[in-house]
């Protein structure tokens, strides 16, 4: 199977199980015993005929299957209602996700950097004291709270002054010409990813470091050695290659791991990203907004596994698609 | 060393002809216990079950005891030196608030007229041992009007240290609680699911993925946010085990379906069905043991990211609540100081707690895993 007709197979059977999520959040919420409308009733800068426009429009005084029909009629057209500040939910989430996406993608992008190499040093020097000290490192990652380390990161900003604590953007963003945005943005992204990074490296560095030793002990590899040839041909060329088809499977899972975890890492430095968000339309029982948040988080969940799985199949051929 | 031992020894390169190294077969416990990390781990573990256990003795007050005059008070410093420079039995000074009205600041001044020596087994609250046994008596404690507040006092001036011991009660047991939940619960399923196969296998399975293609943390917190505001605290530890539980059974299910999907077609399943079991039974007796080496280190490694969840949703006030203590929500007064943590560095403290658990959980489950599985050796 060639890869695009691939990719539609799969998007197509996506659609199935974003319905199936899209009823069980719709259920969840509404076992909720929770006015949806309340904190519009609430707030004096939404009219009533907004208000009157929402009821209608999720179909409140409509049995619930009904409203599941509404609000999925809704959606179709790209209609995800109002959040309870009176925003429009489709704008304010895809601020937030690309901040969130901004965030994911570097830490991602920072840990493989760290990682694969810190792996494969690992596994060349297995048993030497760096081994033994990435092995330290790694452990104490894994175990290591991202709300903790954000809040120690913090502390360190504090007690240093070289990064601003929180946020994305200073209060003066907008005076500044395009490099200097680009600089602030780049300061204040500097702890989150620092968290993501730390807490993300270990699982990687562990697996990269596993299968190249596994790999290594490979016949391929012993007759690579045989015929002569250099340390670093076997070990990149020939070796590397194979070991990290696995990985890349670790890819997708690490995607949703990171928009999990960013979610408490976000909250504690203040990053407008999707997690916070979502945990704000949590607290405020935001109906709306959880709603689409939770179907934009299974989206980007399951796209990651599509990318995962392409990346899989370019890089191993006998990988059969089906 | 026998004769024949020794025959067999220089035939086979691989095994040992040391004497050091016997031909006995070590149990897995053994074995764990050998390993230097994880017996490190195993009695760290132990310890900090028994404060959690023994949390009334050990600690100086209770979970709600609280001096309202000393809230965010620092920790109490402990003397073991007079003004002299003499060696004496530890003591601590009385402290008192003041309020500057210029600066709006408050300050904590110590009473240096009358020493409050620290007393071993000093009667002070009522409490009942395993909820049995009526009891006053706590290990350290000193006299009032002084207060030994070793992590200083939270905001409604109740005291951290001991705070850390009841908090550990919840922290520590919702791990296993969550386990006993979800994995029967996952097993089964998986197990189901993968022995019928057809299409009671693809609707299992669709349900499953749902579940684990909602992003984990956005799915707890939706799930916790259900629950209404003013519950019991007791009902609300119980039903927060339960939704940690409802996240954690899908990913285990899907594992144990492959699982089964390869071991049923085992002759010893064939041979089950031959013999008039049914499908259930044959499932329960012979299809789910052959999974348990999996299980065990599986479950090992999920109790610290029960424990990590639980501690992440109180963190954010969704867990569980005030005025009952756990590390994540005492962990949440760091972050609402988040501009003076380093004045009030202890507010860390529950942090660090459950840094050291996972970390030994984790290291206990990586042993495990070569113990039980050499298989899976360095893949984590």
């Amino acid at each position: 199977m060639s890869i695009p007709v691939y990719m539609l197979k799969r998007v197509l059977q996506a659609i199935p199980l974003l319905f199936i999520i899209s009823i069980m959040s719709f259920v969840m919420l509404k076992m909720a015993p929770i006015d949806p409308l309340a904190h519009l009733r609430a707030n004096p800068a939404i009219s009533m005929s907004a208000i009157k426009e929402e009821e209608e429009r999720l179909g409140l005084n409509k049995p619930p299957v009904t409203q599941y029909g509404i609000w999925l009629a809704n959606l179709v057209t790209g209609n995800l209602g109002v959040s309870v500040q009176g925003a429009d939910v489709f704008i304010l989430l895809m601020q937030r996700a690309g901040n969130t996406m901004l965030l994911s993608s570097l830490s991602i992008l920072m840990t493989w950097l760290i990682a694969i190499p810190a792996g494969i040093y690992a596994a060349v020097y297995r048993g030497k004291i760096i081994d033994k000290v990435f092995g330290i490192i790694s452990a104490i990652g894994m175990s290591m709270p991202t709300f903790l380390l954000a809040l120690l990161l913090l502390m360190f900003a504090l007690a240093t002054g070289w990064f601003p604590i929180g946020g994305l953007t200073s209060q003066d963003y907008y005076d500044l010409d395009a490099f200097g945005q680009f600089l602030d943005i780049a300061h204040h992204l500097v702890i989150p990813v620092m968290v993501l990074t730390f807490v993300g490296l270990a699982g990687i560095q562990r697996q990269m470091r596993g299968n190249l030793l596994e790999v290594l002990r490979a016949e391929y590899v012993r007759t690579a050695r045989a015929k002569g040839l250099p340390e670093n041909v076997v070990l990149y060329r020939h070796a590397l290659r194979n070991a990290i088809n696995p990985l890349l499977t670790l890819f997708g899972f690490e995607f949703a791991a990171l928009l999990s975890g960013a979610a408490l890492t976000e909250t504690v430095l203040a990053y407008p990203g999707l997690g916070r968000l979502t945990l704000e339309a949590v607290l405020t029982k935001d109906m709306n907004l959880v709603m689409a948040s939770l179907m934009l988080g299974a989206v980007m969940l399951i796209l990651g596994n599509l990318i995962a799985d392409i990346l899989l199949k370019v890089a191993d051929p006998r990988i059969s698609l089906d | 060393m026998g004769v024949d031992q020794v025959a067999i020894a220089a035939l086979n390169p691989l095994i040992p002809t040391t004497d050091s190294v016997p031909l006995v077969r070590k149990s897995p416990f053994q074995k764990l216990w050998a390993d230097k990390v994880a017996r490190t781990a195993l009695v760290v573990l132990t310890m900090l079950y028994l404060c959690a256990g023994f949390a009334d003795p050990l600690t100086p007050y209770s979970m709600y005891y609280n001096d309202p005059d000393l809230a965010n008070a620092p920790p109490t410093s402990v003397y073991v030196q007079d003004e002299q420079g003499n060696w004496t039995w530890p003591y601590v000074f009385a402290v008192k608030r003041s309020f500057d009205p210029n600066t709006f600041g408050q300050s904590y001044t110590e009473d240096h007229s009358k020493r409050y020596p620290v007393k071993l087994f000093i009667p002070g609250e009522e409490y009942k041992i395993f909820g049995l046994i009526p009891f006053n008596l706590h290990l350290f404690g000193v006299n009032s009007p002084a207060r030994i507040f070793l992590l200083g006092a939270d905001v409604n001036g109740r005291d951290n240290f001991s705070r850390l011991f009841f908090g550990a009660q919840k922290s520590l047991t919702i791990g296993f609680l969550g386990l006993f939940i979800s994995y029967p619960i996952g097993i089964l399923y998986g197990a189901i699911s993968g022995f019928a196969g057809g299409i009671t296998d693809n609707i299992m399975m669709r349900i499953a993925e749902a579940i684990m293609s909602i992003p984990s943390f956005y799915l707890l917190i939706a799930l916790a946010a259900i629950l209404p505001a003013g519950m019991p605290g007791g009902q609300r530890f119980a039903l927060i085990t339960v939704i940690l539980s409802f996240i954690g059974w899908a990913g285990l299910a899907r594992i144990i379906r492959g699982m089964v999907l390869a071991i049923k077609e085992e002759e010893f399943v064939y041979a089950a069905r031959a013999v008039g079991m049914t499908e259930i039974n044959t499932i329960i007796k012979h299809v789910v043991p052959q999974t348990m080496t999996f299980i065990i280190i599986a479950a090992t490694l999920q109790v610290p990211s029960f424990i990590l969840s639980e501690s992440g949703l109180s963190f954010i006030g969704l867990g569980i609540q005030q005025p009952d203590a756990s590390w994540g929500n005492m962990l949440k007064a760091a972050l609402d100081n988040v501009n003076d943590l380093l004045e009030q560095p202890w507010l860390i403290a529950p942090g660090l707690a459950i840094f050291v658990t996972i970390l030994c959980f984790n290291s206990l489950g990586d042993v495990l895993r070569d113990v039980l599985d050499p298989r899976m050796q360095g893949i984590s």
